[in-house]
């Protein structure tokens, strides 16, 4: 982390419209049916969810949740029924009072069970374990599961996961959305800007400092940056800087404090393992053993990317093995020329070799963020007997194609909207998720997911989280190339903003910065 | 003339008819429609829910009941709605509209009051210290791209000034938002000055050797008589034309220089709209467009009978 210069204490000040932009325009106002962060990051502070990460906490983790439209949660006996109860007074901001019936129709939407359904509903996978929620008046909801799952907590703190009015149409919220949250929405002009405005009866006290928020949605990343040179914005989108263009922004702007924190959006390298030769698991461990991550982070992010396996490693993250668990992995050990040595073996004893090269595509996605690391990709490959190109291919078609399998071997990048084996492992290992692009499909694996996801004890969990991590290197399993880092600049005059360390997803309730007159 | 009009007319609607068959028939050639760049920008795929969304917006119809529906819309000006917004189409583009015509029309008044009189200059100069001047800049002009020239007066304008000419909200009054087009308009309308000065230059050049110019220099005519009132009014029919060719092309330059400059016009709206297949959006705004061409090549063509008066469109 890069931190500014340490600003003394100060009491938090009343009024201004915090200035910022959108690197994109939001395809709804929706977070339940979208997965960016530019959707996220603008309209999280519209709403509340029954509990969050507590915002001046860095590290999110279970222990960092703190109530909201819940008060009060627990557990029973067997664990499989979460009873929250809910905070009284609280309005929507069209006025309506929140009552528990709002929960229970949100997770019905998300279980699939409403008829008001979402048109996508990308989180699905997060809720399997949710059978139903049922009411016991207007001010309890109790969720009821299939099996323990004491994580459960985290998944619903996550910005990601707000609660809906009942009274409000999917297709509403999409354009017009009304939460209970700290700020009301008042426009969203497509390609244009989003405005939102202080909500003068928010229940908690005192709150929120600022009274609005303008995002300018701007495209142009040089544009942004001479904007925010110009102090046309007091701070920057999450994780635009990258690391080589910190030291522009601060040469421009040198009061500016800049924050290089961990995005906990990986890249990773796709394997077809249905496609011969890569059924082999020889020559996807090759592959695996090809992958020089100190080059990449050098050249990409002048070696500030995390190297960690499909958990976030600490200190960030709260679940990644350790230094020197990972090094001890076979897809971790040696230096990059010792694995690249025993890669070229394996390539020798499967029949390649320097005048036998094996011919592929490497496809990637048509965004700069996975070109750049996909053409250090192909390199890499070619260093140990491939003969690899890169196909470029057009992002409308890229999901598309990677969920039929239609690609050999690909470059991807995979964000984690919770730093949890429950949405990481789930999304990208289990056998039957929609994110599971190689249609990797191990028994035990799943089976420990289940196990780790069942266990309340923090150490025990972590050492089973552990075990999975071992086998999926093991199994070349979708292999973790780097976590990627970005940097969030502001302004000194605005205050109290804290970076979370392990997503980008959940910090944006914006009721607890103001900005210094 | 009245016969001409009637033919002109016609001939427009048969073009905006092709026009109309085109993008669409294009549009629906490209790879991926909507409903794979909503589930795009998720990061997965649901082919149950991505059914259900082509079918909400009529993707499942055959493709002429599509064509139909859009082209009986349009005729009864109903331009249906946005799939990404689900806001009327013509909320989204109609706001949109005059900030591009004003950035259009400050480049084109940029260009030509820049390009002709430095045409005129050069030519009247020729093989001057001022004509390779003049030349060199409109070398430059032709060369520089314009997203690089306008990021170039950003850095520019940030580092002197401490101010970015970028456009975050519509300015109160109207002089304040051209004042800050002007900006964006000089740096696409750089471009089209040094083509209409070269040609200016040429077509100048041209006249001057003609044998009435030398007789109305020997009646004693001053240089502003012979080089304004008889040699760039003939010199005019080329560039009238160019200008009609920039005009056109004009919609192309404005996507980067809006892009850069932030401006939420028509021309930025129209590429984010084709990247994510809003077929309504696109195809509406592909028919704007294809209307002004239009009009304005009529206008050209019209212009060309007021500078010639030997021109005439006869039945």
């Amino acid at each position: 982390m890069t931190l500014g210069l340490a600003l003394p204490a100060a009491a938090q000040t009343a009024g201004g419209t915090l200035r910022t932009y959108n690197t994109s325009n939001p395809p709804s106002a929706s977070i339940h049916e979208e997965a960016t962060v530019s959707v996220v990051m603008p309209f999280a502070a519209v709403y509340n969810n029954l509990m969050m990460y507590d915002a001046v906490k860095p590290k999110n983790s279970l222990e960092t949740i703190v109530p909201e439209l819940a008060e009060s949660w627990a557990w029973d006996a067997s664990r499989t029924r979460l009873t929250v109860k809910l905070r009284r007074g609280v309005k929507w901001h069209d006025g309506k009072p929140f009552t528990s019936k709002d929960v229970q129709c949100t997770w019905d939407k998300l279980l699939g069970k409403h008829p008001d359904a979402f048109r996508k509903n990308p989180r699905a996978i997060w809720w399997n374990n949710v059978k139903e929620v049922t009411l016991n008046g207007d001010f309890e909801a109790t969720f009821v599961l299939g099996r323990p799952q004491p994580s459960l907590p985290a998944l619903m703190a996550s910005n990601l996961s707000p609660v809906y009015p009942c009274h409000v149409s999917t297709k509403d919220m999409r354009t017009n959305p009304i939460g209970t949250g700290p700020f009301k929405f008042v426009s969203f002009d497509s390609n244009s800007a989003i405005k939102l405005v202080k909500n003068t009866e928010y229940w908690k006290p005192g709150r929120p400092y600022l009274d609005g928020i303008t995002y300018t949605i701007i495209g142009n990343r040089s544009t942004r940056m001479l904007a925010f040179a110009a102090n046309e914005f007091d701070m920057t989108f999450v994780a635009d800087v990258t690391p080589p263009m910190v030291a522009d922004v601060l040469a421009r702007s040198p009061k500016a404090v800049c924050e290089t924190v961990p995005s906990n959006v990986s890249s990773n390298l796709l394997v077809n393992r249905d496609k011969p030769p890569f059924n082999d698991p020889k020559l996807r461990r090759a592959m695996q053993l090809a992958l020089d991550r100190k080059a990449m982070n050098d050249i990409l992010s002048q070696g500030k990317s995390a190297v960690s396996g499909p958990m976030l490693a600490p200190p960030a993250g709260v679940w990644g093995l350790s230094k020197e668990a990972l090094a001890a992995l076979p897809g971790y050990a040696g230096t990059p020329a010792e694995r690249v040595a025993a890669a070229r073996k394996i390539m020798s004893d499967l029949g390649y070799g320097p005048s036998k090269r094996l011919k592929i595509k490497v496809s990637t996605r048509d965004f700069q963020a996975y070109k750049d690391p996909a053409v250090l990709l192909v390199d890499q490959l070619n260093q140990i007997y491939f003969d690899a190109e890169l196909e470029i291919v057009e992002t409308s078609v890229w999901y598309g194609r990677a969920a039929r399998k239609d690609y050999t071997v690909a470059f991807n990048l995979s964000g984690a909207g919770v730093d949890d084996p429950d949405v990481v492992l789930v999304e990208g290992y289990t056998c039957n998720s929609e994110r599971n692009y190689t249609n990797y499909c191990n028994a035990q694996v799943d089976k420990l997911i289940v196990e780790q996801s069942q266990e309340s004890d923090f150490a025990k969990r972590k050492l089973i989280v552990g075990q999975i991590e071992k086998i999926l290197d093991e199994d070349a399993a979708r292999p973790i190339i780097l976590h990627g880092v970005g940097a969030t600049c502001w302004h000194p005059q605005l205050k109290g903003l804290v970076l979370h360390q392990n997503s980008i997803y959940n910090s944006w309730r914006f009721e607890d910065i103001w900005l210094a007159k | 003339m009245g016969a001409y009009f009637v033919r002109r007319s016609a001939l427009m609607l048969i073009t905006l008819f092709g026009i109309s068959v085109v993008i669409f028939v294009m549009l629906r050639l490209v790879p991926g429609n909507v409903t794979d760049i909503i589930f795009d920008s998720a990061g997965f795929v649901n082919e149950a829910q991505k059914k259900n969304i082509e079918r909400e917006l009529g993707l499942d119809k055959p493709i002429t009941t599509q064509y139909v529906k859009w082209i009986g819309g349009l005729a009864t000006g109903d331009l249906g709605f946005a799939y990404v917004s689900e806001k009327p189409a013509i909320d989204e583009i109609l706001p949109r509209i005059p900030v591009t015509a004003k950035l259009a029309v400050l480049s084109l008044t940029f260009s030509i009051v820049l390009g002709v009189p430095l045409g005129v200059i050069s030519a009247v100069r020729q093989n001057t210290t001022l004509d390779y001047v003049l030349r060199v800049i409109s070398l430059s002009g032709l060369s520089l791209p314009s997203f690089w020239l306008g990021l170039l007066i950003l850095m520019a304008f940030v580092h002197f000034t401490g101010w970015i000419p970028i456009y975050k909200s519509t300015p109160n009054e109207f002089w304040k938002e051209i004042a800050l087009l002007s900006i964006p308009a000089a740096a696409v309308g750089f471009r089209s000055s040094a083509l209409i000065m070269r040609l200016t230059r040429s077509s100048m050049l041209e006249v001057l050797r003609q044998d009435y110019i030398r007789t109305a220099r020997a009646k004693g005519a001053s240089d502003t008589v012979v080089n304004y009132e008889h040699g760039l009014r003939n010199a005019m029919l080329p560039v009238v034309t160019i200008v009609g060719v920039e005009a056109a092309f004009l919609i192309g330059g404005l996507i980067v220089t809006e892009t850069v400059f932030n401006i939420p016009g028509v021309a930025r709206f129209l590429v984010e709209a084709i990247r994510w297949r809003d077929y309504p959006i696109v195809q509406n705004l592909v028919m704007l467009i294809a209307v002004v061409v239009v009009v304005v090549n009529f206008v050209v063509d019209l212009t060309y009978v007021a500078l010639d008066p030997r021109i005439k469109y006869e039945s």
